[in-house]
């Protein structure tokens, strides 16, 4: 469970997230959509403790400046836009960093810390690229490790700050079925910013949609991907038509 | 089908090769010098030191004299040496996230060797004599120089904001060496009385040391080898970056703080000894790194012991390759180093870690 109440966060001056307000309940999928630099992800990296913020924030009931940064790791995942790649690094390193926090600061991994890092191996189907190099991946497999590290954190929240950016469309719903089967098997709460609205809305329960910082429209994606909402705060022509699961949004040229 | 992957870490074959090659150094550095003594009889000499170990090696008491006071001592040193100089390049390199990260390219050296000539020309009593002992006051000495050098190297190599490459690092690193040897020889000009003291030590050496050089610095090695030690793991979190490290539950600035601190003493200590040896942190980590997984896991133990192998080994080519004379061991390290440098950086402008 997340709750934000008021949230503001000021990254040199500016006023880049304002008095957001956002419930995610337990086991949901909440999406975050917006023009770019609307704040999404400095709301994702407020709610991971990345940033500081004004406002309330709580995670799995308690409030997050009483966590400790280890159980504050241990509470919520997240998965930055793009992740760093270290060289050199094998997939099974990779993911053994996840478990960071729950390793002694100066003792060594548990065979309970590797018994879960094969777990998620299997779970997420790397055990045949646990031993090979990170950099060598390709980009669905590379985003599957940055998954699997964030899971072995045994968190129950999930922060996806643009996990399809870099995926064509196949392994854009490859990765994204994947959070969804995960969300289901192991109850996770996912929160994610994801810039392709149709895709968005095949999978969020609720969106919320930022402009300049702040929540204009949140609701089912029936209810926030309208013709008229995206055009106020995109600033886009588009027509919005009703799909099996909800909306498709078209983006259309301006007629000359 | 394959045995699971196990992660990485310090393997025993790495390690035993490690041990192995530190004994072959040791066994070398002492049997090779003006008098060539048998390896096989200085092997059971030096076991000979271990308590309850009685072996015959058949050397004179004259022969045995020249091991345990002459040559012993300075393999120690080189050894000792060799370990700080590759096990803070190792950390550097980690700390910086930068692959170009020397002691000697980020100023630290420069810094601590300040300190150390601040410390030599003011003892203006003696006269100047270029094999007394150096005083106690010089590792702390270099140490303060050596924090106030990464200090400046950083914050200048941070004016780049976002366009800092490897390479901007190590330019301020260049610019803080300059400014602090600019002070350095200024230093050495108004106290002309102490200059051969301070040249012999500068060039880098490992000539004069007794016991004396070795017990100096020796607790300082203990220290900074038992701090970056018990951190390598943190050194692997750092690599994805602070902010990943910081959402895995690290406090990465603390981190960065007290490795920057550990790797500086420990560069301080080789250098308040044997002066300016460059190139040996860009050396043994990058091969290591080729040869043995880039895990500061595996890194930091095996820079360690490896640089501790090659700089006693670069010492017994130093005053060996040119007959009688002895070649200053800094200029070895450099004849092999620089190009060395040059393959590193070439690499790091496609992976930058």
């Amino acid at each position: 469970m997340i709750g934000v109440r008021g949230v503001s966060v000021r990254l040199g001056g500016a006023l880049v997230v304002d008095g957001v307000d956002l419930v995610v309940d337990e086991g949901e999928w909440v999406t975050v959509i917006g023009p770019n630099g609307a704040g999404k992800s400095t709301l994702l990296r407020a709610i991971g403790g990345l940033v500081a913020y004004t406002g309330e924030i709580d995670l799995g009931g308690r409030p997050v400046g009483t966590l400790s940064r280890r159980e504050r790791a241990r509470t919520v995942a997240t998965v930055a836009q793009t992740p760093v790649v270290p060289p050199g690094m094998r997939v099974i390193d990779y993911v053994l960093l996840g478990r960071t926090p729950y390793i002694a600061p100066l003792g060594r991994e548990s065979a309970s810390d590797l018994a879960a890092v094969d777990e998620v191996l299997a779970a997420l189907d790397l055990v045949t690229f646990a031993d090979r190099r990170l950099e060598t991946l390709s980009g669905g497999e590379r985003q599957r490790a940055f998954l699997a590290r964030a899971l072995a954190q045994g968190a129950r929240i999930l922060l996806l700050d643009e996990p399809t950016a870099a995926l064509d469309i196949g392994h854009q719903q490859e990765v994204l079925d994947l959070v969804d089967r995960l969300r289901g098997e192991r109850s996770l709460t996912v929160l994610s910013t994801m810039h392709d609205l149709s895709i968005a809305g095949e999978y969020a329960d609720r969106m919320l949609m930022l402009a300049r910082g702040r929540v204009v429209v949140a609701g089912t994606p029936r209810e926030v991907l309208t013709e008229a909402v995206l055009s106020e705060h995109y600033r886009a022509r588009v027509r919005v038509l009703e799909g099996e699961h909800g909306p498709i949004v078209l983006p259309v040229r301006k007629k000359v | 089908m394959t045995p699971a992957p196990r992660p990485a870490g310090l393997r025993l074959g790495w390690l035993i090769g490690g041990l192995v090659a530190v004994a072959v150094a040791l066994v070398a550095g002492v049997a090779f010098g003006p008098v060539t003594l048998p390896p096989g009889s200085v092997a059971a000499e030096l076991l000979n030191l271990i308590p309850g170990v009685r072996l015959d090696s058949g050397l004179s008491d004259r022969e045995i004299a020249i091991i345990t006071e002459l040559r012993l001592p300075r393999v120690v040193l080189g050894l000792l040496v060799g370990a700080m100089l590759a096990m803070a390049g190792a950390a550097y390199q980690g700390v910086f996230r930068n692959p170009l990260a020397d002691p000697h390219l980020l100023g630290v050296a420069a810094g601590a060797g300040l300190g150390v000539t601040a410390v030599i020309a003011s003892r203006t009593t003696d006269g100047g004599d270029a094999t007394a002992d150096l005083p106690i006051g010089v590792p702390p000495a270099a140490f303060l120089g050596a924090l106030i050098a990464v200090a400046l190297t950083w914050t200048l190599g941070a004016a780049g904001g976002r366009e800092r490459t490897p390479a901007t690092l190590i330019l301020a690193g260049v610019a803080v060496s300059a400014f602090l040897a600019a002070a350095q020889t200024y230093l050495m000009q108004q106290h002309v009385e102490t200059l051969r003291q301070v040249y012999s030590w500068l060039l880098g050496r490992l000539a004069t040391a007794g016991w004396h050089d070795v017990l100096l610095i020796l607790p300082y090695a203990v220290i900074t080898g038992l701090i970056v030690l018990s951190r390598r793991r943190e050194l692997d979190v750092l690599t994805v970056g602070d902010e990943e490290a910081a959402s895995l539950g690290l406090h990465p600035q603390r981190s960065r703080y007290l490795l920057l601190v550990a790797a500086s003493l420990g560069t301080a200590a080789a250098v308040s000894v044997s002066g300016l040896i460059g190139f040996v942190g860009i050396i043994v980590p990058h091969t290591l790194r080729l040869l043995s997984g880039a895990s500061y896991r595996s890194l930091l133990p095996l820079s360690i012991l490896f640089g501790a192998a090659f700089l006693a080994l670069t010492d017994v080519v130093a005053r060996t390759v040119a007959g009688e004379a002895e070649v200053p061991i800094g200029v070895v390290t450099a004849f092999f180093g620089a190009p060395f440098f040059i393959l590193v950086l070439r690499a790091s402008r496609t992976v930058a870690p």
